[in-house]
């Protein structure tokens, strides 16, 4: 942002630092848009979730003023995501890890990976580890 | 946003002598005391909006994570264009909200009603383009759970395609309402900045509404990127 020295006299971020905001997230959604029509294999979600983020910074920092606001608010609102990021961690952590979410409850669902005995109806011979019920 | 609706004409209290400013409330300190206690609660308030979008967001990736082939085929039905489109139109309401929190706090208040009106306006182009969004998922029966009705998918009897317009309907609207609330709340300080009731000193309700808005805006910023551009 150019416009570093002018925010001591004209108090907390004036009509310019906000339309260069507004500049750089229009910038970031083309960028976006087009990334996205390119194939990056796995990097497409990674790409996509980074510009968001970007994005999202932007948004708090200037267009709801954290970057000048008292320190509260930003302890709040990085409370917040960090606590979204721990329901994030380990929800994904428990699903990388149990392999026998896969096949559960929908008869009918093709491509059944892994060693899992496919049979559904099959009285469970060796006892599941995880308890999952079978219908 | 209960901090917001001050009891604005009544001031019988005798003790607001040192403090003119007829929206002071009494236990408070001063004036600047009263804006950040309200701001704190807003944005606890916001916290807790990431928090229920965020439970939202977590199934969506895990039933990615299940159906990965059903969710690339069933996120080409969004249409790109129209998606790009609303984040463009949202992200410029955001800049007309925040040059409307610029000018209340200078208490220009003509051009802080212009720069509501064109909020609102924003915000009544994002749900027209939602609107031929879902008529046109509608027709095509491309519908949440057991109204999924669409014909030819490649996977055939999956249950990925209706979780995924489970979620699609049940995030876009989620946030639908809240653009529409927002369109309420924006109505209202419309109405009241109109009647004269913010200045410098007072202009609490336009900022609060104003991150709330940005609250709306920053959602979208994720779900657009998450159901229409990912592969």
């Amino acid at each position: 942002m150019n416009t570093h020295h002018e925010n001591s006299h004209e108090e907390h971020g004036g009509p310019k630092v906000m339309l260069a905001t507004l500049l750089a997230l229009l910038f970031l959604t083309i960028v976006t848009v087009g990334a996205s029509y390119i194939d990056f294999g796995s990097g497409n979600v990674v790409i996509a979730l980074f510009i968001a983020t970007i994005k999202g910074t932007l948004v708090a920092l200037f267009f709801m003023h954290l970057r000048w606001d008292k320190p509260v608010n930003a302890i709040i609102a990085c409370a917040g995501f960090l606590f979204l990021g721990i329901f994030l961690m380990f929800d994904f952590i428990d699903f990388g890890t149990r392999n026998n979410l896969q096949p559960v409850n929908f008869n009918g669902m093709p491509a059944i990976q892994g060693p899992a005995p496919v049979a559904p109806a099959a009285p469970a011979g060796a006892p599941a580890p995880m308890g999952e019920k079978k219908e | 946003m209960s901090t917001t609706t001050t009891d604005l004409h009544h001031d019988p209290h005798g003790h607001g002598h040192e403090h003119a400013d007829p929206h002071f409330q009494h236990h408070f300190t001063d004036m600047e005391q009263q804006f950040d206690t309200s701001k704190i609660g807003m944005w606890l308030f916001l916290v807790t909006e990431v928090l229920l979008f965020g439970g939202l967001f977590v199934g969506f990736g895990l039933m990615q994570a299940r159906y990965p082939q059903e969710f690339l085929e069933a996120h080409e039905h969004l249409q790109r264009p129209l998606g790009a489109l609303n984040t463009v139109v949202l992200l410029f309401s955001s800049y007309t909200m925040v040059m409307g929190v610029l000018s209340a706090k200078k208490g220009q208040t003509s051009k802080l009603v212009g720069y509501l009106a064109a909020t609102i306006t924003c915000a009544c182009i994002f749900l027209v383009v939602k609107y031929f969004e879902y008529a046109h998922k509608f027709e095509d029966g491309l519908l949440p759970g057991h109204w999924y009705s669409h014909k030819g998918d490649l996977i055939p009897n999956s249950h990925g395609y209706a979780t995924f317009f489970s979620f699609y309907f049940m995030m876009t609207g989620l946030h639908g309402i809240h653009i529409v609330a927002g369109i309420a709340v924006l109505l209202w300080v419309l109405i009241r900045a109109r009647k004269g009731e913010f200045s410098g000193a007072y202009y609490t309700p336009v900022d609060l509404v104003g991150l709330y808005w940005h609250i709306v805006d920053l959602i979208w910023i994720y779900l657009f990127p998450l159901y229409y551009l990912i592969k």
